[in-house]
C-alpha cells in the first residue's frame, strides 16, 4: 500500500515526540503508528487517538485488542467506515493497537492549563 | 473616424437639448431628437477622450458634459440616504459602474469617507463575509458596493451563507441599463437588464430604481426588510447615469423616514398554550439555534430556562446561552425530553432525526416515544423554493410562527402564570442533576483535553486551552466558529456574553471563515474587545487577501491558524466511500489535502504586512508565542500564528 504524502509528513513531525512507550513492545507501536495514519485512523480519532468530536477516544486505555479487531471489521456507524481484512490484516491491526496503548494517561491536575 | 470627421450637429444640439431640461436626470431622449441620436450615442461614450483632430473637426469646444455636472451629483444625494441610514461602512472591491457613489463617498461633504467609510476588499465574496461577521456582532447591516454582473457574481455564494444564516446587509451593486447611454465594451459586458436576478433567489428584496426619489425609498425599504426576521440581504442596483449626473434643477427629493417594524410576536392564545405544556412537563428541554439576536436574547432564555428548570441545548447559531450555566447541556437532552421546544432552530428534522452516512442511510428517531414537539420561528413566515435551505420538513404539535427572541417576554410571562407546585418541585429535582452532571461534564473536559496533551501536531483541545490562558483576562470575543476544532473552545472557555460567539456560515459555503472574522473583528474594535479567529487553512487559502484589508483598515484580531494542512472534511468522506467499496483508504488524500508544498501562512501574512509567527509544530512554543502576539493586538494590529494542528 502507497504511504500517502500527508502520512510521511505527519509521521515526520511526529516522530520528534513520540510518547513514552507502556505495555506493547516498541517495535510494534512505532509500526503501529505508522498504519494508524495510513489506514486514515488518524483523521477521525486523532494521530494519537485522543478522540476529536468525529471520531471517539480510543487512548490511553484502548479496548482489548481482539475487541478493537473486532470493532473495526464490523462497525456499521454512521461515521466509522468498516476496514475488512482485506484492507486491514489481522497483523496490522496488532500494531495500531500496540500504538494506542502506548499513550500515556496524563492527569489534568498536572497540567496548569487544565486545573480551573 | 468617419463619423468623428463629419461634424455632428444632432449630437451636439442632443447635448444642449438636455442641459437646458437640465432637470430631467432623464434617460429618456428628449424629444425632438429622433433620428440623430442612435448615431450620435453611438460613438459619444468612449473609454478614451475623443482625439483632438476629432474635436477639432467636430467643434471649436469640447463636448460640455453640463448634464453631469451642473449641480450636486446624484451621487451625493445616494451618500445622503446612506448617512440617513447610519451606514457605517461600505465594503468595496473598487468597480467603475460604483465610480459615482465611490467618490461621493470619499470626497462629498465633511463626513466624507467617515460616515461612511469605505472599506477595500480585495474579493467581492470577502466582503460579502466581513457584512455577515459584522452583522452578528453590531445586528445591523453594512452596505456593499460592488461591480453589476462580475462583482455580483463573485459576491454570490457569500450571499448564499448569509440567506441561509439569516443575517442582514444591502448590497448595492453598479449597472448601465441604458444601453444607448453607456461605455462600450467592458461597462457593456458588466450591465445587465436583470442584475440581481442571479441572486433573486437568496436575497429577501431588490430593486432597480430608476430615479434619484425611487433610489431612497428603495433604500429605506430594503433596510426596513433587511432587518425584520427572518433576517436576510437585500440587494439594490445603481443605475450610472443616476450616480453620476447632476441632480436636476427642479427635483424635489426627500428621504423617508425609517422605521423599522416591531418583529413579529407569537399570539397570546398559542404562547399560553405553549407555556402549559412546558409547565406540565416531566422533562421538557430548549433547543437553541439563533434564537438570541440580540444580548437580550440571552437574558430572556435564561429566565425561561430557570423558570422551567430545564435542558437548553445549544446548536451554537449564535451564542444563544451561556455555555457554563448549569442547565447548559449536550444534545443527549433530546432523547430524554417529553417536551421539546425549539427557538429559530435551522434544521430541526436534522435535530431530532439521525440520518447515518453509511451504505444503509439508516434513519432514526431519536426522540422519545411520545414526545411532543413546538417551534418558535420567523421561518414559518417566510419561505422560498429552489435552494433547500429550510431544511427536511419535521412535524410538530405547536407551531408559532413569530420571531423567538421577541415572543420570549410573552412566554415567560405565560409560564409564570402557568407554574404550578408540583411543577416547581420537578423543576427543582431537575436543576440539582443538572448541576451534578454539568461539573462532571467540565471534568470529563478537562480530562479529555489532557490526552495527547504534548503531541505533535497539537492538539485542537491544547491549542484552545493555550488560547484560552492569554484571553481570558481580557474582553475578548471569538469571530470564528469551533465544531472544526471538536468544539474545544466551547467546552473548556466561559461565553457567557452574546457577543463572544457569532455561530457559523449558515450555509458552508467555503471562504466564508476569514473574511467573517475580520467583519467581526471589525465591529469588536468600537467596543475595544480582543477579537480571536481559530482560522481553518482550506478557507483561509479561498480569498487570503481579507488579511491585508485587516491591515489595511487596522483591525486588530488574534489570528491562530487550525492548520491541518487538508480540506479534512473531505478527507473523512473520501475515506468512507473507499472502504464502503473496498477500495481503502490509503488514496483519499488526493485532492483533499494541502500539503507538497504545505502553505506558510506567517509568510503569507508577512507578504500582507501583518506579522506572522510560525509554524508552530512545538505546542511548548505556543504560550509564549500567544503572548506576544496579543500584545501585537493589544496595540491595535491584526497578527496571525501558525500552528500545525490535529485535523480536528
Ligand atoms: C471516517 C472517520 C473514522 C475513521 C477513518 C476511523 N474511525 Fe474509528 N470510529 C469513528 C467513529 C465516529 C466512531 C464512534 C462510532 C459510534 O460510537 O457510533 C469510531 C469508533 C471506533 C472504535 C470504537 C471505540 C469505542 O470505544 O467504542 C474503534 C476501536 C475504532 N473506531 C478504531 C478505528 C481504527 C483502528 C481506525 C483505522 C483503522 C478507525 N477507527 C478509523 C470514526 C472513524
Amino acid at each position: 500500500m502507497n504511504l500517502p504524502t500527508i502520512s510521511a509528513a505527519a509521521i515526520a513531525s511526529i516522530a520528534c515526540t513520540v510518547l513514552g512507550v507502556g505495555g506493547a513492545s516498541a517495535a510494534d507501536a512505532k509500526k503501529g503508528q505508522q498504519l494508524f495514519i495510513t489506514y486514515g485512523c488518524y483523521a477521525c480519532h486523532g494521530y494519537n487517538g485522543q478522540g476529536a468530536n468525529v471520531g471517539v477516544k480510543l487512548a490511553p486505555d484502548p479496548m482489548a485488542a481482539d475487541a478493537l479487531a473486532n470493532y473495526i471489521r464490523n462497525s456499521a456507524s454512521a461515521m466509522m467506515p468498516p476496514y475488512s481484512e482485506k484492507l486491514v490484516s489481522n497483523a496490522d491491526v496488532a500494531d495500531i493497537h500496540a500504538w494506542l496503548a502506548s499513550q500515556p494517561k496524563l492527569d489534568p491536575k498536572n497540567i496548569p492549563l487544565l486545573k480551573e | 473616424m468617419a463619423q468623428d470627421a463629419t461634424p455632428n450637429l444632432n449630437r451636439r444640439k442632443f447635448l444642449t437639448g438636455t442641459a437646458v431640461a437640465g432637470a430631467a436626470v432623464s434617460l429618456t431622449p428628449p424629444a425632438g431628437t429622433p433620428g440623430g441620436n442612435g448615431q450620435a450615442l453611438a460613438q459619444t461614450p468612449k473609454a478614451a477622450p475623443p482625439s483632438a483632430a476629432a474635436m477639432r473637426a467636430e467643434s471649436a469646444q469640447p463636448v460640455a458634459y453640463s448634464h453631469m455636472l451642473d449641480g450636486k451629483p446624484g451621487s451625493d444625494f445616494m451618500v445622503d440616504v446612506l448617512r440617513a441610514l447610519d451606514i457605517e461602512y461600505v465594503a468595496t472591491n473598487p468597480a467603475s459602474s460604483c465610480r459615482g457613489i465611490h467618490e461621493s463617498i470619499i470626497n462629498y461633504g465633511p463626513e466624507a469617507n467617515k460616515k461612511p467609510e469605505l472599506l477595500t476588499v480585495m474579493h467581492e465574496e470577502s466582503g460579502t463575509a466581513m457584512a455577515h461577521g459584522y452583522a452578528k456582532v453590531t445586528g445591523k447591516p453594512m452596505a456593499l458596493l460592488f461591480h453589476g454582473t462580475v462583482g455580483v457574481q463573485h459576491a454570490s455564494m457569500a450571499l448564499y451563507n448569509a440567506w441561509c444564516d439569516r443575517v442582514p446587509m444591502i448590497m448595492l451593486s453598479g449597472n448601465h441599463i441604458d444601453a444607448a447611454h453607456r461605455l462600450p465594451n467592458v461597462p457593456t459586458y458588466h450591465a445587465a437588464q436583470d442584475p440581481n436576478a442571479m441572486v433573486r433567489d437568496f436575497t429577501k428584496w431588490d430593486d432597480q430604481p430608476m430615479s434619484l426619489q425611487a433610489y431612497a425609498e428603495a433604500m429605506v425599504r430594503a433596510y426596513k426588510i433587511t432587518m425584520t426576521p427572518p433576517m436576510e440581504p437585500v440587494a439594490i442596483s445603481l443605475d450610472g447615469h443616476l450616480q453620476e449626473h447632476a441632480i436636476g434643477k427642479n427635483e424635489k427629493l426627500k428621504i423617508p423616514k425609517l422605521v423599522i417594524p416591531s418583529p413579529p410576536t407569537g399570539d397570546s392564545g398559542s404562547v399560553k398554550e405553549l407555556a402549559q405544556l412546558l409547565v406540565g412537563a416531566e422533562y421538557p428541554i430548549l433547543v437553541v439555534d439563533r434564537a438570541a439576536r440580540t444580548a437580550k436574547g440571552m437574558t430572556l432564555l435564561v429566565e425561561l430556562a430557570e423558570l422551567l428548570g430545564c435542558g437548553v441545548v445549544d446548536l451554537y447559531g449564535r451564542q444563544n446561552f451561556p455555555n457554563r450555566h448549569h442547565l447548559a447541556t449536550g444534545p443527549a437532552a433530546i432523547g430524554r425530553a417529553d417536551v421539546i421546544l425549539g427557538l429559530e432552530v435551522a434544521d430541526y428534522w436534522g435535530t431530532v432525526n439521525q440520518y447515518m452516512d453509511n451504505p444503509e442511510q439508516v434513519q432514526k428517531s431519536r426522540l422519545k416515544p411520545g414526545a411532543k414537539l413546538a417551534s418558535i420561528t420567523a421561518q414559518d413566515l417566510y419561505i422560498r423554493a429552489n435552494y433547500q435551505d429550510f431544511q427536511r420538513f419535521q412535524e410538530v404539535d405547536v407551531a408559532i410562527a413569530a420571531d423567538a427572541e421577541a415572543t420570549l417576554p410573552g412566554l415567560i410571562e405565560a409560564v409564570k402564570s402557568a407554574m404550578t407546585a408540583s411543577a416547581k418541585s420537578k423543576a427543582e429535582q431537575r436543576v440539582a442533576a443538572f448541576k451534578k452532571a454539568k461539573a462532571e461534564a467540565a471534568a470529563r473536559s478537562r480530562a479529555e483535553a489532557a490526552h495527547a496533551w504534548d503531541a505533535s501536531p497539537i492538539t485542537t483541545a491544547r491549542l484552545s486551552a493555550e488560547i484560552w490562558n492569554v484571553i481570558k483576562d481580557h474582553d475578548w470575543a471569538l469571530v470564528s466558529r469551533d465544531s472544526g476544532q471538536s468544539n474545544w473552545p466551547h467546552r473548556l472557555w466561559n461565553f457567557d456574553k452574546y457577543y463572544q460567539y457569532i455561530g457559523h456560515s449558515g450555509g458552508a459555503g467555503v471562504g466564508y471563515g476569514l473574511p467573517a472574522a475580520v467583519g467581526g473583528a471589525l465591529a469588536h474594535r468600537a467596543h475595544g474587545r480582543l477579537a480571536v479567529n481559530i482560522q481553518s487553512d482550506g478557507d483561509a487559502c479561498f480569498a487570503p487577501g481579507a488579511l491585508w484589508t485587516a491591515m489595511h483598515h487596522k483591525i486588530p484580531m488574534l489570528t491562530v491558524m487550525h492548520n491541518n494542512r487538508a480540506y479534512h472534511q473531505e478527507v473523512m468522506h473520501l475515506q468512507r466511500l473507499g472502504n464502503w467499496r473496498q477500495r481503502g483508504v490509503d488514496r483519499a488524500h488526493i485532492g483533499t489535502t494541502i500539503d507538497n508544498p504545505f502553505v506558510d501562512f506567517s509568510k503569507l501574512a508577512g507578504g500582507f504586512g501583518m506579522k506572522g509567527f510560525g509554524p508552530i509544530t512545538d505546542p511548548k512554543e505556543l504560550g509564549p508565542v500567544l503572548k506576544q502576539a496579543v500584545q501585537i493586538v493589544k496595540a491595535g494590529e491584526p497578527v496571525l500564528i501558525d500552528v500545525v494542528s490535529q485535523p480536528r
